[in-house]
């Protein structure tokens, strides 16, 4: 058994460690909200955005001769990656997870015979596939000074990828972010952004004149596109990042509670079994005299 | 007929201006056009340019660096990338917007380097509009 001293340092130690776990909870829930007003503000641009897009690419077609953004390379042998986390840990399951939907789809490809390139934004998942797929790692994006992500770094991500595939780097770009359901639920999602996929049920409604041309508006748009698909994973994930994070701190806190009261009660028995062994050995004392 | 439409100005990072407009102007990429009420629908791109929206107290007026434009019979909707207040753009908001054509230039091939050419005429003349410099 534990003598006092050492219990009572252990209490003391949990103790401080929950005060901690609840400061992270409670950071975290601001910056949750935050976060969740900043992907609600970003959500008229992108509905409206894919909407348009939609249209336009289902008009368009994918008939020979369109833009490559929209048909693609005509093969999938050499897909890139772009696999988005957080630049910290201590957020529950949250870049494991996207890591482990990432990871999954790698190996398959590798077992289908394709090649693989990986980008990564965000440390955590750098760190976590730089050991077993260190050769693919084509670059990564940092941003762990960034306060609140803005459509600056999205377009950034997203010029990198572009300038890549003009460069015929790869034929197929997918990223991998995780979707905001709620504190509890976030969900690890795959979306492949080049060649663009398009809902082609979305009703378009309007028959539009287009200026320049459909081809022209597509041209220009389609850059545009990866840009505003990576910003809103961005927004998702930085909203998934925090709820992530406030429920794995929450879980920890309460943890720390329970340990914290056990380990009380460990301590008061001691104390209680030390008292009791004194008061019998000053009363077995007494009596031998 | 309705004398008035829905105006909305979306950025990515956020919905700019949403309110009833009378008219508005656009800077479209091949000229500039207004939509007015019962405007048949249209999309057009946008050029680096200002954006001017009449509504029922007054005009307002915004810069836009690109973007594209959807006119709706009952309706404009602007998506730009950027778009500020007209008084409130400054001199390092142009410096920027310059900045990224040229980078824009330089990367730009055979194919698109006409259109790029263009954006960056236009964004000159945005430049001499505002009074501005360019570096």
């Amino acid at each position: 058994m534990p003598n006092l001293s050492d219990l009572k340092s252990r209490i003391a130690s949990v103790k401080s460690t929950r005060k901690i776990t609840k400061a992270m909870q409670m950071v975290a829930s601001a910056k949750l909200r935050r976060a969740q007003d900043a992907a609600q503000a970003g959500r008229p641009y992108a509905e409206r955005f894919n909407s348009v897009m939609a249209g336009l690419a289902s008009s368009v077609g994918t008939s020979e001769g369109g833009p490559r953004l929209l048909t693609g390379t005509g093969s999938d042998q050499v897909q890139l990656l772009v696999v988005m986390t957080a630049e910290r840990g201590l957020c529950g399951g949250f870049n494991s997870n996207i890591v482990k939907l990432a990871r999954v789809a790698a190996t398959k490809l590798l077992t289908e015979g394709k090649k693989v390139k990986i980008l990564t934004v965000g440390k955590k998942g750098r760190e976590s596939l730089k050991r077993e797929f260190g050769d693919a790692l084509l670059d990564h994006v940092d941003l762990s000074g960034v306060k609140r992500v803005g459509y600056d770094h999205a377009e950034k991500i997203a010029k990198n990828v572009l300038s890549r595939f003009n460069d015929d780097e790869f034929d197929v770009a997918k990223i991998y972010f995780s979707e905001f359901g709620s504190i509890i639920n976030q969900v690890p999602t795959e979306l492949q952004v080049i060649p663009a996929k398009f809902d082609s049920a979305v009703d378009v409604g309007e028959v539009y004149d287009y200026e320049p041309s459909e081809e022209g508006i597509l041209a220009d748009l389609l850059p545009r596109s990866v840009a505003t698909q990576i910003f809103t994973a961005l927004l998702e994930n930085a909203a998934s990042e925090q709820g992530a994070r406030m429920s794995a701190m929450d879980n920890a806190t309460r943890n720390a509670g329970e340990m914290i009261d056990k380990l009380t009660i460990q301590y008061n028995r001691s104390r209680q079994a030390k008292i009791t062994n004194e008061l019998i050995e000053i009363i077995s004392g007494a009596e031998a005299l | 007929m309705a004398d008035e439409m829905n105006f909305d100005l979306v950025s990515p990072e956020k919905s700019i201006a949403s309110f009833m407009a009378k008219e508005v102007q656009l800077p479209g990429s091949e000229g500039d056009m207004t939509a007015m009420p019962n405007h048949a629908p249209i999309l057009t791109t946008l050029r680096p340019g200002i954006l001017s929206v009449s509504g029922v107290d007054g005009t307002t007026e915004y810069v836009v660096t690109g973007g594209f434009a959807e006119v709706k019979p009952d309706g404009v909707t602007v998506l730009a990338a950027r778009a500020t207040n007209k008084s409130s753009f400054t001199q390092e908001d142009m410096d920027s917007l310059v900045g990224d054509v040229k980078a824009l230039l330089d990367l730009s091939d055979e194919t698109t380097k006409d259109s790029v050419n263009k954006t960056y005429a236009d964004a000159l003349a945005l430049a001499g509009t505002l009074g501005l410099s360019v570096v």
